[in-house]
């Protein structure tokens, strides 16, 4: 009895301090930054975001989702930046007015990967899509991402190039994220397209080995767009030019080209700011 | 195996070295479900005793309506709360989305239905005659409510440990409307996506022991309550 009081009260107290202590709402002006599930998974907006809010006061909101949903949130005004992964549909919305000033940030890269028998045999092929071409041929199994994502956009493309439309039972689409992509292609033997971060990441997890590499169609070249006022009156136009502006000043690239060393002995992302789109056609 | 082993030991540490963001994603877990849970509490009870004690022309359909909302998928809910959150929806003017407000929000249109119809269920399950001996025996309406309710204290709290267990352990709308933003957002589900999708699967293990031990805490505090005085 006692202690079903004492319970109570503690209960009590530690939920009224919660609520006192419960963050107010976001600050006016707070910059809404849509951008990638992979971009986020990289970690290296954990280091840039602080830098930015820092330097600036402002504060930043990261929503990370697909790069087509990324791009479509930004469109409709209800982000003020977007970094993304998709040139194709960038370039359309730049086009249709609905995003402005893309400017190209920075580069990973995607890796073929796939199991170590190599049914398909990939090992040696310098070409993504030639690749792809032999994947189908030999009907080996290849797991999509099949979101919409800036990686699964790509591999569209690439099937395009191949000529070949992907269907059938060896083409599984797993409707997720890079990660667990990866540890589905890993369950099933099967091929993915990969961007080197996540692979980089998995690399203890996942038995897959990098199988095509460095071809110019697997530069997974990331750009900032921001959002025109006329997209929303909510807009906060220059916060959001704020954060594009510091994406490519020259003390951020820095930070940049240092990113992942320490984790994975190498750097995960090469900087580009300033560099013409032609250079990554 | 040893990567489950492995993980749990890692979990451990990581507690155990009391890092700065785990802490703080428990404390917001805690903080956002603790208040929508009391938020349910106060819509759900009042709503289930009037809908238990009071007879009214399409009562029937409004009782189905909560019991169905008991089982609202959390991912419809937070799709809808989005669109009316959204900067160009009804209510984008408060600037709520993607802020802990939205998922409080959120998570108690989530409990408030579980509250609502299990309290309906407690109260009903009180025999009619009761009441009407106590109004009989001379009690004003407010005194047979408040005594009903103190004999459906037992299934009611159950009600709140279904409310509280529904939203906290809840993903789909939190991560729509709360964005999973580090250290504004991040709650222990979404968190745990995030670290799972990133490969980090020791750092998921050690958010879901922590999920496990959170609820079980605030479980066995409203046991306390319930069980007061029940002995066999």
């Amino acid at each position: 009895m006692i202690a079903g009081h004492s319970r109570v009260r503690a209960l009590v107290a530690l939920v009224l301090a919660a609520c006192l202590a419960a963050p107010a709402g976001a600050a006016p002006g707070a910059v809404i930054l849509s951008t990638t599930t992979s971009m986020q998974d990289s970690g290296l907006l954990d280091v840039l975001v602080p830098m930015f809010e820092r330097a600036t006061g402002h504060t930043v909101k990261t929503i990370a989702v697909g790069t087509g949903q990324a791009l479509a949130l930004a469109a409709r005004g209800e982000a003020d930046v977007t970094l993304a992964h998709a040139p194709d549909v960038e370039r359309r919305y730049v086009a249709e007015g609905k995003l402005l000033n893309r400017r190209l940030v920075m580069y990973n890269d995607f890796v073929v990967v796939g199991p170590e028998a190599d049914p398909a045999k990939l090992r040696g092929e310098p070409s993504a899509v030639a690749a792809l071409r032999r994947i189908a041929a030999a009907r080996a199994r290849f797991v999509s991402r099949g979101d919409k994502s800036g990686t699964h956009l790509l591999e569209q493309k690439l099937w395009r190039l191949a000529r070949v439309l992907p269907a059938g039972p060896w083409y599984i689409e797993s409707g997720q994220g890079m990660g667990a992509t990866l540890a589905l292609a890993d369950d099933r033997r099967a091929y993915t397209l990969a961007d080197r971060a996540t692979y980089l990441a998995f690399g203890r997890r996942v038995a897959l080995k990098v199988l095509v590499e460095g071809d110019r169609p697997l530069l997974n070249v990331y750009s900032v767009l921001e959002v025109d006022r006329a997209n929303g009156s909510r807009v906060n136009a220059a916060g959001g030019r704020a954060f594009a502006d510091f994406l490519l000043a020259p003390e951020t690239q820095a930070v940049i080209r240092g990113f992942g060393v320490e984790r994975f002995g190498r750097p995960l992302f090469v900087p580009i700011a300033g560099r013409p789109d032609a250079d990554f056609e | 195996m040893d990567l489950l082993l492995g993980g749990v030991r890692q979990a451990v540490a990581l507690l155990l070295a009391g890092d700065g963001e785990t802490w703080a994603i428990l404390w917001l877990s805690l903080v956002v479900s603790g208040s929508a849970t009391l938020i349910s509490l106060a819509i759900g009870i009042p709503t289930g005793t009037a809908l238990a004690l009071v007879r009214f022309p399409g009562r029937g359909l409004v009782v189905s309506a909560v019991n169905a909302g008991m089982g609202l998928p959390p991912v419809v809910v937070g799709l809808l709360v989005t669109l009316v959150l959204w900067r160009g929806g009804p209510l984008g003017g408060l600037e709520l989305l993607y802020t802990p407000a939205a998922i409080i929000l959120a998570q108690v249109v989530i409990a408030a239905p579980i509250v609502a119809g299990m309290t309906l269920a407690a109260v009903q399950q009180i025999p009619r005659e009761f009441r009407l001996q106590l109004l009989a025996l001379g009690a004003s309406r407010v005194q047979m409510v408040w005594v009903v309710l103190r004999e459906a204290r037992l299934p009611m709290l159950a009600a709140v440990m279904a409310g509280f267990g529904g939203v906290i352990s809840e993903i789909g709308a939190s991560l729509m409307v709360g964005g999973n933003i580090k250290s504004q957002t991040r709650t222990l589900t979404t968190a745990m996506v995030l670290e799972t999708g990133k490969g980090n699967f020791d750092v998921a293990i050690a958010l879901s022991i922590l999920l496990l031990v959170l609820v079980f805490l605030v479980n066995w505090a409203l046991t306390g309550i319930q069980q007061r005085g029940t002995g066999p």
